[in-house]
């Protein structure tokens, strides 16, 4: 089935199985590889981008949904060489260590924020509560989050 | 430059890469002409296999090729990394594990076909074509039941499923004799349940042989490529080693479980060769749970015996470690030499008798998990210590502060000689508790819990003060007690003619930040820019030699082989310095980037020195161009960071939910090169405590099916289930390395379990409940409370 989407700001058009995932047609398709799978239940979140604006799990959209859907990854989220106030973020607070779920994070939170700027710290744990980090405890990963949200406010 | 990294900081340099999708996991390559891997696994925990029928699959679409244990392969087993003795002196039961399951399958999930395709989707769907006749036989799951004479057979040649039955510490009769003689016993019984580590990566290999080259390339998400090489090459496959390249470039978190070198690895590398073509499998979550090795798994008792002021006179602990199906890379190791040798924790115990006996049963392998036999000791250790503390009337803080080891620095005082077989480098064991005290505001605590139990609200404090060892060696000691690898590290300095400088580490990141931290080191040594410094890892083909990351042994042992290089280059580099200032080497200092004859203004940059030893035009004669130096540190001693947890939790006492108020970590690893690298490393390991304390556990019902298979059923934690983590410090350096560093990986998951446990117990102890079998999910604590 033909499939037209504006990935990351680019029309694209590319035939795929009804069965692909939007998570397969990223990473396999577009070369898109930062966009990472860790299960197969929709739990972990590390393959969440957005689509339309709003946070998805990829793994659990079909390319074929995605068909006329503006999706942006984590490779389209920093503009002109710069990182995005959420990625600059994450860096700034350590909200990363092996860096599998970061993509995934950072689109959750990018969506987080967008609906709510100015978060507590227990909206912001519930927000991030679809996606598993195994690495940091969160902790750095809620500041992160915080403080983007103060960059982005100000 | 003067340069002041170490202690800062300092931003990761390996962010950028992660934060915009350009990490480089194995899964994110692909190579020309790739074919893709399934396989067919055993949906019965223990069967034997009558026949396999392949016929279907073999001419299924797009199938190159299928392969079981009655092919070349499954003559192919992988090996243990560490013997173990029987108490009489025989070798542990150490049965073959092959490739592909062969004559039985002895856990669900084990490889009993694979297939190799042209596409992923081609694999999978030949894979269930696949017809096995299975024969069902009896299983068993627990420890303590399957070394009980009569249990299911795991393997025919292990009697009574027993792996190896090991002992430590004093003569069992004098421990017993002081316990005859104890005013007070705490006993208690323990389940150290099984975990998944489950590092959100998974498993992912690619497996690519070059014919004209006769060169195999394998790229894999281990920890330690190189031990992966050594052991695929001299162990399994028999195939040369230098014609085989291992990488692994970004991998995305272990904890242990990517130490095994897994029957995969081996398979696909021997597969590559026989199809000529790169095959690459990625296991998915499921896969993960069914093959993945998993850690603890203990059953145990334990006794503590005290005399009436409260001082610990006799430890005694009996445990059956469960192994699973077959022996992974590490796994006979953690219920041993890294368990019972930490059995003298932070006290002066004067008698310990450890006995362990290890089993098969019809589950994963385990392997070493965070802190792998470490926290299983401290959960016991600290447990009974609350335990006991409430049982006698004394307050527990105080019960530790008269147990604790006095103050020893390594260097003024001894290191202090376990019973255990063990001697800690340094400590200050009061000095981490202490400091908690204060920041959980420990008396205004008891006044608030009080109070709180008057309005009917449960609150409770644990407490942990733990110690661990990590960076184990020296080679020849754990040689001596059956490691068949060394654990030395290598350190590879090349500076190069411009003096940039190259670092070549055998030790592997998974997410320590090994490219940030080792650089502030090694700028600081020399003197220049963390800029000028590159760091390199996870390439047999770039690096030496190495032994990877695991056991907190990245910065002792791996650092310290780049400072050993980083020495013999700023001691090369005084002879080039000393012939262009025309001085005598012993009349130079080296400092800040440059060498300086002492009291003059006369000086030449390091740079300088680093371009001369390339052109060495005007050179000193007899020495050799370039400066590029490798080095293999094998340590004196293990490193033994210790800390003080406290935890304060709130019980719903209609719902049995425990909620962390509070915790406190007080750590001290040593000396520190980058605080916010190992802040993050403690809040990391202290959450998979708490994950063990609270949520966490794989459970198989008695046909052996693991009914915790996916993240829908094995309970991990999320950001809501826990707190911020507030941490501090104290440093006491290790004696024995140049650094002065201990290791921060694993201490959060060593100290956090119990300090959480002991906050329920507290919090419900009015009810007179003693004790509750982890996870302390809000039913087992509700039914307690009801009981």
């Amino acid at each position: 089935m033909e499939i037209n989407l504006s990935v990351n700001g680019s029309q694209v058009a590319r035939d795929v199985t009804p069965m692909t995932t939007l998570s397969d047609f990223l990473r396999e398709h577009l070369s898109l590889t930062g966009t990472h799978i860790g299960c197969d239940t929709s739990s972990c979140g590390a393959c969440t981008v957005t689509m339309d604006g709003k946070a998805v799990k990829s793994c659990t959209v079909l390319a074929v949904q995605a068909n006329g859907s503006e999706i942006i990854t984590i490779e389209g989220l920093s503009e002109n060489g710069s990182l995005h106030p959420v990625q600059e973020a994450f860096k700034e607070h350590h909200g990363l260590q092996c860096g599998f779920c970061t993509p995934g994070m950072v689109m959750t939170a990018v969506d987080i924020l967008q609906n709510n700027p100015n978060p507590t710290e227990q909206e912001i744990r519930h927000g991030l509560e679809g996606n598993f980090c195994r690495c940091t405890g969160y902790h750095n990963i809620v500041k992160s989050v915080q403080h983007a949200a103060q960059s982005l406010n100000a | 430059m003067t340069t002041n990294y170490i202690g800062q900081p300092v931003k990761r340099k390996e962010d950028n890469r992660f934060l915009t999708g350009k990490g480089r996991y194995t899964d994110d390559i692909k190579l020309p002409g790739m074919a893709f891997a399934a396989f067919a696994r055993s949906p019965y925990a223990h069967a034997k296999i009558n026949s396999i029928d392949t016929s279907q699959a073999a001419n299924a679409p797009g199938v190159l090729a299928v392969y079981t244990g009655s092919d070349e392969c499954g003559n192919f087993g992988v090996p243990c990394g560490w013997l173990v003795h029987f108490k009489n002196g025989e070798p542990m039961k150490e049965p073959p594990h092959p490739l592909l399951a062969v004559g039985k399958a002895r856990h669900v999930g084990e490889n009993v076909a694979v297939v190799i395709a042209e596409s992923l989707q081609e694999a999978r769907d030949a894979a269930e074509l696949i017809e096995v006749d299975y024969e069902e036989l009896s299983v068993v799951t627990d420890p303590r039941q399957a070394v009980q004479e009569g249990a299911p057979l795991v393997h025919d040649d292990a009697p009574n499923n027993t792996v190896y039955d090991w002992e430590i510490g004093n003569p069992k009769e004098e421990v017993d004799a002081a316990m005859d003689g104890a005013h007070h016993i705490t006993k208690l019984d323990f389940k150290n349940q099984r975990l998944a580590p489950n590092a959100i990566e998974p498993r992912s290999y690619i497996a690519d042989y070059d014919v004209n080259a006769d060169k195999y390339t394998l790229y894999t998400s281990t920890q330690n490529p190189h031990l992966i090489r050594l052991l695929m090459c001299a162990f399994v496959l028999g195939i040369p080693e230098h014609k085989v390249r291992v990488v692994s470039y970004d991998v995305g978190g272990g904890f242990g479980s990517k130490i095994y070198h897994y029957t995969e690895e081996a398979l696909l590398t021997w597969a590559s060769k026989k199809i000529g073509r790169p095959i690459k499998w990625t296991s998915d979550r499921t896969e993960a749970f069914y093959t993945d090795a998993h850690g603890r798994d203990y059953c145990t008792t334990a006794e503590m015996g005290f005399d009436a002021d409260g001082k610990i006179l006799a430890l005694r602990v009996h445990s059956e470690a469960n192994l699973g199906a077959y022996l992974s890379t590490f796994s006979t190791c953690c219920p041993t030499y890294l368990h019972g040798t930490l059995a003298q924790g932070c006290y002066t115990t004067p008698l310990i008798n450890i006995d362990i006996t290890a089993a098969f049963t019809n589950t994963n392998p385990v392997d070493a998990y965070r802190g792998a036999g470490r926290p299983e000791m401290t959960y016991i250790l600290e447990h009974l210590m609350d335990t006991a503390a409430l049982e006698m009337g004394i307050d527990p803080a105080e019960l530790r502060f008269k147990n604790f080891i006095p103050p020893f620095d390594g260097v003024n005082q001894e290191g202090y000689q376990t019973q255990v077989a063990l001697q800690y480098d340094s400590g200050n064991y009061e000095g981490t508790l202490r400091r908690a005290l204060e920041m959980v505001n420990y008396e205004n605590f008891r006044q608030e819990q009080a109070a709180a139990r008057e309005n009917g609200k449960l609150l409770g404090i644990g407490f942990s003060t733990y110690i661990e060892g990590c960076g184990i060696a020296p080679s020849a000691v754990v040689g001596s007690l059956g490691a068949r690898a060394g654990l030395y590290e290598v350190g590879h300095v090349r500076v190069q003619p411009t003096g940039k400088v190259s670092v070549f580490t055998g030790s592997h990141s998974h997410g320590q930040g090994h490219e940030t931290a080792f650089a502030q080191f090694v700028a600081d040594h020399l003197g220049i820019s963390m800029d000028d410094v590159e760091i390199h890892h996870g390439d047999t083909d770039q690096v030496a030699f190495g032994m990877g990351t695991y056991g907190s042994r990245s910065l002792a042992v791996g650092g310290s082989a780049i400072v050993k290089s980083l020495d013999k280059i700023i001691e090369k580099g005084a002879k080039i310095a000393a012939h262009k200032l025309e001085a005598a080497e012993g009349d130079l200092e080296f400092a800040n980037g440059q060498y300086t004859v002492k009291g003059t203004d006369k000086s030449i940059a390091f740079g300088d020195v680093a371009l001369t030893a390339y052109v060495p035009h005007d050179y000193p004669e007899g020495l050799e161009p370039g400066l590029d130096f490798s080095s293999f540190y094998d340590p004196a001693n293990f490193t033994y960071p210790f800390g003080a947890h406290i935890c304060v939790v709130e019980v719903d006492q209609d719902t049995g939910k425990v909620d962390i108020r509070r915790f406190i970590a007080v750590d001290d690893v040593g000396n520190v090169i980058n605080p916010m690298i190992v802040d993050g490393q403690i809040h990391g390991g202290v959450v998979q405590g708490l994950g063990q304390a609270l949520l966490e556990g794989v459970s198989y019902d008695e046909n052996g099916q693991m009914i915790t298979g996916s993240y829908m059923d094995y309970a991990m934690p999320r950001a809501d289930d826990v707190p911020f983590i507030e941490t501090d410090r104290t440093v006491t350096p290790c004696p024995h390395n140049p650094l002065g560093v201990k290791g921060a990986g694993e201490a959060g998951a060593i100290g956090a379990t119990p300090a959480l446990v002991n906050a329920v117990m507290d919090a419900i102890a009015h009810i007179g409940i003693r004790d509750i079998q982890m996870p302390l999910t809000p039913e087992r604590v509700w039914r307690a409370m009801q009981a």
